[in-house]
């Protein structure tokens, strides 16, 4: 799209657009091409002399078990956060979508827990499970179940994927919401006379039309759940117990700011910018298109 | 807009012959679980932040709270209360400081490039456009260390500036008001221009005003943006004089044996409550502006 009236200058559009393409340039062009370089390049070990390697640290990576398993990790964590962030969203904004009593009330209530820090949700899921003083770990414990998800891998990543999807579901509602909002009455009405029952004009009419809302939104909680849930996993496990709940933008972390290994952590954040530049553009071509079936 | 008396009307006259609704009691009975679900950790961080240490730690906190505000008042002063700990109040000026810095600079200058984009044609002028679309695919968290360089380099470690200036450059706000600005008639920029308003004008006297729903509803999103971040924080501000209060609980946790839980708790509490606030303040906009800018 373009403008046909336009104003004259210069200097003036320069001067407009300086600021934030400063910031661009010196906080994220000029790290990110830094991260490229060097992961290329490897430190001896008393980091004085630095080689060329070509896609060794990359090489490295793939054949790296650590690395196959927080990228395991990664995808396990993703899938999970998602489907369950949006299934428990649809099915809140389906039935907020209908004329009932207090549907503003209900609007509101499921609304605010957008605002939470991922951080502080992994906090409250700890009053809730910790295995001593959280209210359903201490019910697990009491039941006989050996509840800690501090020693038990397996249920520390139940926890972290809870803290997400929890956090997440509050934007997935108001966006599905939003997309029922926007499907005809008409359209419904008239699967409703031909005798459909609610379930089957929900599989049939009403799910898909909501396909582009849907993708946009898979995209965006996969960002999500890859990028975002970093505070979850630093305030709750840490990516432990061991490695269990390492992700790998967890990993990137702690190879860089605990291990300072330099070569390895950036050819891990450049596997991780062509995640997202390849989730991004897909993003664009979507929200562009409009999917409909 | 769904215009509820027109849907029930539609509807009635028919109702006898279409297959049968589910009746309403399943949608309140799934909606309040939704409501619970939701309330529920925040409820039992707001009743234990009532109690003591010593009974959280036992496990023995009720699920109604007591009048007792005294871990407020002790938090207040002395945060987690060990040796030196950063004092809640500094936690959430950090957070408020931080959160209106980061908001008030976005929007400020993604106005400004946007502006210059949309209605000027200069040389570069696409280039730059891709410049600041390329910082979508640009997240902190996949180049940790080389900012954190530049960062240093910069002398900005360790200090507010470090902490918001370079979130400030955002390629979504800049989307958003582009598209804006394109959507504009070109008859109210044609009438500016007879009456002799020049572009900065132009932009004070009508751009700014037209466009204040989205501003304020943009303003909501990035006030929550910026009160949650972590991982930046994590990385440039050691100095636990910068703590914010999202960062200050998960320290106070540390090591867990020696934990008063009831202070961790009183700080969830106040460190959820003002973006919480603010969102259900302005609810209107800020779902308006969050649907309407696609993210």
């Amino acid at each position: 799209m373009q403008r046909r009236t336009l104003f004259e200058g210069r200097l003036l559009p320069y001067l407009l657009v300086a600021p934030q393409l400063l910031v661009t340039a010196i906080f994220f062009l000029w790290p990110a091409g830094q991260a490229v370089k060097a992961s290329f390049l490897r430190q001896d070990a008393f980091g004085i002399r630095t080689q060329f390697v070509w896609f060794e640290n990359f090489t490295a990576l793939f054949e790296d078990e650590l690395y196959r398993q927080s990228a395991w990790n990664t995808v396990i964590f993703a899938v999970c956060v998602t489907a369950l962030a949006m299934g428990i969203a649809l099915l809140f904004a389906v039935f907020a979508d209908r004329d009932i009593r207090a549907r503003g009330a209900y609007r509101t209530l499921m609304i605010w827990p957008y605002a939470i820090a991922p951080a502080v949700a992994a906090v409250l899921w700890i009053f809730l499970f910790h295995p001593q003083i959280g209210l359903f770990g201490r019910m697990l414990n009491n039941a006989g179940v050996h509840w800690d998800y501090k020693l038990n891998g397996t249920q520390a990543m139940m926890v972290v994927i809870a803290a997400s999807a929890w956090k997440q579901v509050s934007y997935n509602f108001i966006f599905f919401l939003a997309g029922l909002q926007s499907i005809p009455r008409a359209v419904i009405e008239a699967a409703q006379i031909d005798g459909a029952g609610a379930w089957r004009r929900f599989r049939t009419i009403t799910f898909p039309l909501l396909s582009p809302t849907t993708f946009f939104l898979i995209i965006v909680n996969v960002v999500y759940a890859c990028f975002d849930t970093f505070g979850v996993i630093h305030a709750l496990t840490q990516g432990g117990p061991g490695k269990a709940t390492e992700t790998l933008i967890y990993k990137v972390y702690v190879d860089g700011v605990v291990n300072l290994d330099l070569g390895s952590s950036s050819a891990q954040s450049v596997i991780l910018m062509a995640v997202v530049m390849i989730l991004t553009m897909i993003q664009f071509r979507f929200v562009e298109r409009r999917v409909h079936y | 807009m769904s215009d509820v008396a027109l849907r029930t009307a539609a509807a009635a006259p028919a109702r006898e012959t279409l297959p049968r609704e589910r009746p309403d009691w399943v949608a309140h009975a799934v909606l309040i679980l939704g409501v619970v679900l939701f309330a529920l950790p925040v409820w039992i961080v707001l009743v234990g932040s009532t109690y003591d240490a010593a009974s959280i730690g036992r496990g023995e906190v009720p699920l109604i709270p007591r009048a007792d505000l005294s871990t407020y008042a002790e938090i207040w002063d002395d945060g987690s209360g060990r040796q030196g700990a950063t004092p809640v109040w500094r936690m959430l000026l950090n957070s408020g400081l931080m959160a209106l810095l980061i908001m008030t600079g976005k929007i400020a200058v993604s106005i400004l490039s946007a502006f210059a984009i949309a209605f000027f044609r200069f040389p570069g002028r696409m280039l730059f456009f891709w410049l600041i679309f390329l910082t979508l695919m640009l997240p902190v968290e996949v180049r940790i260390i080389p900012t954190y360089e530049v960062m240093a380099g910069l002398h900005l470690i360790n200090s507010m500036t470090g902490l918001t200036l370079p979130l400030i450059a955002s390629a979504t706000a800049t989307l958003l008001f582009r598209q804006v600005f394109l959507a504009i008639p070109d008859e109210l920029v044609e009438a500016a221009r007879m009456d002799g308003a020049g572009p900065l004008r132009f932009l004070r006297d009508i751009l700014i005003p037209v466009s204040s729903t989205n501003i304020a509803a943009l303003a909501v999103i990035l006030f929550v943006y910026g009160w949650n971040q972590y991982l930046w924080p994590l990385l440039v501000a050691s100095d636990p004089q910068l703590d914010t209060i999202v960062i200050g609980i998960v320290k106070m946790i540390g090591s867990e044996a020696q934990t008063d839980w009831n202070r961790v708790m009183g700080t969830t509490v106040l460190a959820l409550l003002p973006p919480v606030a603010i969102v259900l303040l302005m609810q209107r906009w800020f779902v308006k502006g969050l649907t309407e800018g696609e993210k």
